[in-house]
């Protein structure tokens, strides 16, 4: 079995290498080429072409299991009318009378590719409000909207036995969006004053020399997986914290809401940082120079002129880093806890929305459950929350934020 | 005179605060720095400390009799072709018993010390080697892979016996080992298993094949849709759409799609591309798709600011020269753009590889032991592999996740500086 896929799978990267050389051949990759459209060397790309997307997909699932799920799928069938049309439109076009504008067919077909491609954004975005809303609703049918969003009782999990007393489970959302928020505002404890200084630092005080060996380093932060934050927040910050808390005789959780907000907030440094920087360099020079001639200081030029100029820049991005951190996972599905508890405590344990959302969903399959729709309530939730933040970043860099240009 | 005098001393009180005070504000810049960098050190450190130990292995060299009584034959006949797995543990059993004495308990010893993985490979390597042609009686040295308890007892010197529990060893199996470790049969080796088996029960069998092979089908997939999909996105928004609601509709979209957290995708995915098109449960095919379209912002983005960086001049001439519109797109305005585009999509690829929570939702979260030879069969990623490992409670699991960090932190760095380097050349070039 491994050995016939195997094989399926050097035919398709050999049909591949077929397809990107007669693509080579007919002058460049990506080109639309001289208008007599349909020459063999296309032909040949395309059926190179289709015997990649068979083998690539068809063959292998044939062979296996899956290959009912798949062949049931719409997908399947969308893909499939999708080719048949292809191989209509390109045989038309082979046999076309001499006289078929084959040069304005072109140009329409490219177009409408072009913008047909485009919409796909538009699709997703309805696709998600669309998903989301559809199990919300149905989660509502059975949890009151007030219950969920005023309630102070979170545990779903109840809801395994069926007979059991309490089966219904209890969906209150309050104690899981304390929690977020909780570990949120640690992150953003700590990662605004050390952006936005450094921010500063980097941009009004440094030599242009440490500039180019600190801003590299800084952006190695924002490009480490969430993963591996997790990692570091949950095997390496979280006992740290814990053994520290026990010598001075504190009460810590293993899953203490500190390493989780503490971590989150070192991968919201880069962030903060590179869009307070954005915000400062487009604050004009003219400004700086005004102050200094007057005799200010440099730090008293920044505190009273830079700044103010700059807020509304520097207040998006800490809008934005906020809706990134309630939105964060990895790192607080490995850190954070799993019980929703009424808590203010940075040492205690509490769980997010995305936590809730991953263990609500991971390993259990019934999609009728309460359960199971909760975490596409809370997802909607999520979703909601964080539109609204980033809307109101972009009306504070729209209303407040072009003066100076 | 005596006022001007108290006046320059107020001036210069004065100076001399503000002067603080621009200091200070210099040494919170430098603090705050010097923070965010000291905790990268830290991080990095903490991390290469716990990966190192997954790199190397110890096996311990035991000389194997290959004893008639085992074979049921005689002195000097030639092995048989086909060995059994229980043949294979009981000469294991015998070649301990040579080693440390007769002991009555070398059965359980063997279990205790040596990995279930050496049985299998001992089996394979006498089958193999059959040409050799090995009579019984013969004396083979050869390495056996130790088991996760032997393995903790040796990496901590198998010293504190008060400490014995914790690794699962009773004190004769730990006195055993440090007879062993003492006379020099316990050598340490690279962990090449690491990089050639999937994931396993066992720690010592436990490697990152399968989650790189799931990794590579995802990005394969994320990119063949996401990459056409930016670029004709991108090309569309920068060159042809009117301004109208439907372009700022769609331009919209694309931003708002940027700021979506992750896992909402993945709820994205599980809602359409698992229950309502049932596609199969945990493949890189699905992990691909929602992956796609998480990036496909990066790249719109990307490829626009590249378009919208060629010369106007090119388009104005191609079009006086009597190319239509899509001609001088696709023949002048697109090449000069394709290594900032390329850049974009690298980044947009780095990004996806490092992704874990939308994969999460859609099942490619599970023990899997086969490597995945194609996009539908169940698979892990490289991220969540390090995430059912971080969670294993055995140490050499997370010292195996850690490992596996630094091998997707490899992958990330060079797909950046690949990025990197493409933007210099463009940037020398154009």
């Amino acid at each position: 079995m491994a050995f016939v896929t195997s094989v399926f799978v050097f035919s398709a990267l050999a049909g591949l290498v077929v397809y990107l050389h007669t693509f080579a051949r007919s002058r460049s990759f990506l080109r639309i080429d001289s208008y007599s459209f349909p020459n063999a060397s296309m032909l040949v790309g395309f059926g190179a072409a289709l015997l990649v997307a068979v083998t690539l997909l068809g063959i292998p699932s044939l062979l296996s299991p899956l290959a009912s799920s798949v062949v049931r799928s719409p997908l399947v069938v969308v893909a499939l009318c999708a080719l048949v049309g292809a191989c209509a439109v390109f045989i038309f076009v082979r046999y076309a009378p001499r006289n078929f504008p084959a040069h304005k067919m072109v140009e329409i077909s490219a177009r409408a590719i072009l913008f047909l491609s485009s919409t796909v954004a538009v699709a997703t975005t309805i696709a998600i409000v669309v998903s989301l809303l559809f199990e919300t609703l149905r989660f509502l049918e059975d949890v009151p909207l007030f219950d969920f969003l005023f309630g102070l009782h979170w545990s779903p999990q109840t809801a395994l036995f069926e007979d059991e007393v309490g089966s219904s489970g209890a969906f209150g959302a309050v104690p899981v969006i304390l929690g977020t928020l909780l570990i949120t505002f640690i992150a953003i404890a700590v990662a605004v004053p050390i952006g936005l200084f450094a921010a500063i630092y980097l941009s009004e005080f440094a030599k242009s020399s440490t500039r180019s060996i600190v801003k590299p380093l800084l952006e190695i932060l924002s490009g480490i997986p969430t993963v591996v934050y997790g990692f570091f927040a949950a095997l390496v910050l979280a006992p740290t914290i814990r053994v520290f808390g026990e010598a001075i005789g504190l009460q810590v959780a293993s899953e203490s809401a500190l390493a989780a907000g503490l971590v989150m907030g070192v991968m919201l440094i880069p962030f903060i940082s590179s869009l307070s920087d954005d915000a400062l360099k487009a604050v004009p020079r003219d400004l700086r120079d005004a102050s200094l001639a007057l005799g200010a200081t440099q730090g008293e030029t920044i505190a009273k002129v830079v700044l103010p100029a700059a807020f509304p820049g520097v207040l998006a991005g800490v809008l934005l880093a906020f809706s990134r951190a309630i939105g964060e996972t990895m790192i607080v599905v490995m850190a954070a806890g799993l019980a929703a508890k009424l808590t203010f405590n940075p040492l205690a344990a509490p769980t997010t929305i995305t936590v809730q959302i991953v263990t609500l969903l991971v390993g259990d399959q019934e999609f009728d459950s309460s359960k199971t729709l909760s975490a596409f309530a809370l997802g909607m939730l999520l979703f909601c929350i964080t539109l609204i933040i980033n809307a109101s970043a972009l009306f504070a860099t729209r209303r407040y934020g072009a003066r100076y240009e | 005179m005596k006022y001007s005098d108290i006046s320059n001393r107020r001036v210069d009180q004065r100076l001399k605060r503000r002067q603080r005070a621009e200091r200070r504000y210099r040494l919170y810049g430098q603090v705050a720095i010097t923070l965010a960098l000291l905790f990268l050190l830290m991080f990095f450190a903490s991390i290469i400390t716990r990966a190192v130990p997954a790199f190397y292995y110890h096996r311990v060299n035991l000389t194997l009799e290959l004893s008639p009584k085992v074979f049921a034959g005689r002195q000097g006949e030639p092995l048989p072709r086909k060995i059994t797995e229980r043949q294979a543990k009981s000469l294991m059993e015998d070649a301990i018993a040579l080693e440390l004495g007769a002991l009555a308990q070398r059965e359980r010893l063997r279990r205790a010390l040596i990995a279930p993985l050496a049985a299998l490979e001992l089996k394979q390597l006498l089958e193999k080697e059959a040409e050799v042609r090995h009579r019984l009686g013969d004396r083979l040295l050869l390495p056996f892979v130790l088991n996760s308890a032997g393995e903790n007892c040796i990496r901590n010197a198998c010293a504190n016996s008060a400490e014995v529990d914790d690794f699962g060893l009773s004190e004769g199996q730990r006195q055993a080992l440090s007879i062993l470790h003492k006379r020099g049969l316990i050598t340490r080796h690279f962990n090449l298993v690491f990089f050639t088996h999937s994931d396993s029960r066992s720690s010592e069998s436990a490697g990152i094949l399968g989650a790189l092979l799931g990794s590579f089908w995802a990005l394969l997939i994320a990119f063949l849709l996401a990459f056409p999909l930016g670029l004709f996105t991108a090309i569309h928004l920068q060159e042809f759409a009117p301004r109208n609601r439907l372009t700022y509709l769609i331009e919209v979209a694309i931003y708002n799609l940027a700021a979506v957290p992750s896992i909402v995708f993945g709820l994205l995915g599980l809602a359409i591309f698992l229950n309502w098109w049932h596609l199969p449960r945990s493949a890189p095919l699905v992990g691909g798709m929602v992956l796609a379209l998480m990036t496909l912002p990066t790249i719109v983005v990307a490829s626009r600011n590249a378009l919208a960086a060629v010369a106007g001049g090119i388009r104005s001439a191609g079009l006086a020269l009597g190319a239509s519109r899509v001609q001088v797109v696709f023949h002048h305005v697109l090449p000069s753009a394709m290594p900032g585009i390329l850049t974009g999509t690298i980044i947009g690829m780095a990004q996806a590889l490092g992704e874990t929570a939308p994969l999460l939702m859609i099942g490619m979260v599970a023990f899997i032991a086969q490597a995945p030879l194609s996009p539908l069969e169940p698979a892990t990623a490289l991220p969540v592999q390090i995430f059912i490992w971080a969670d294993h409670p055995d140490p050499a699991f997370s010292s195996r996740s850690a490992a596996a960090i630094l091998v997707m932190l490899v992958f990330l760095i060079v797909m950046n500086s690949l990025a990197v380097i493409l933007r210099r050349s463009f940037e020398r070039s154009g």
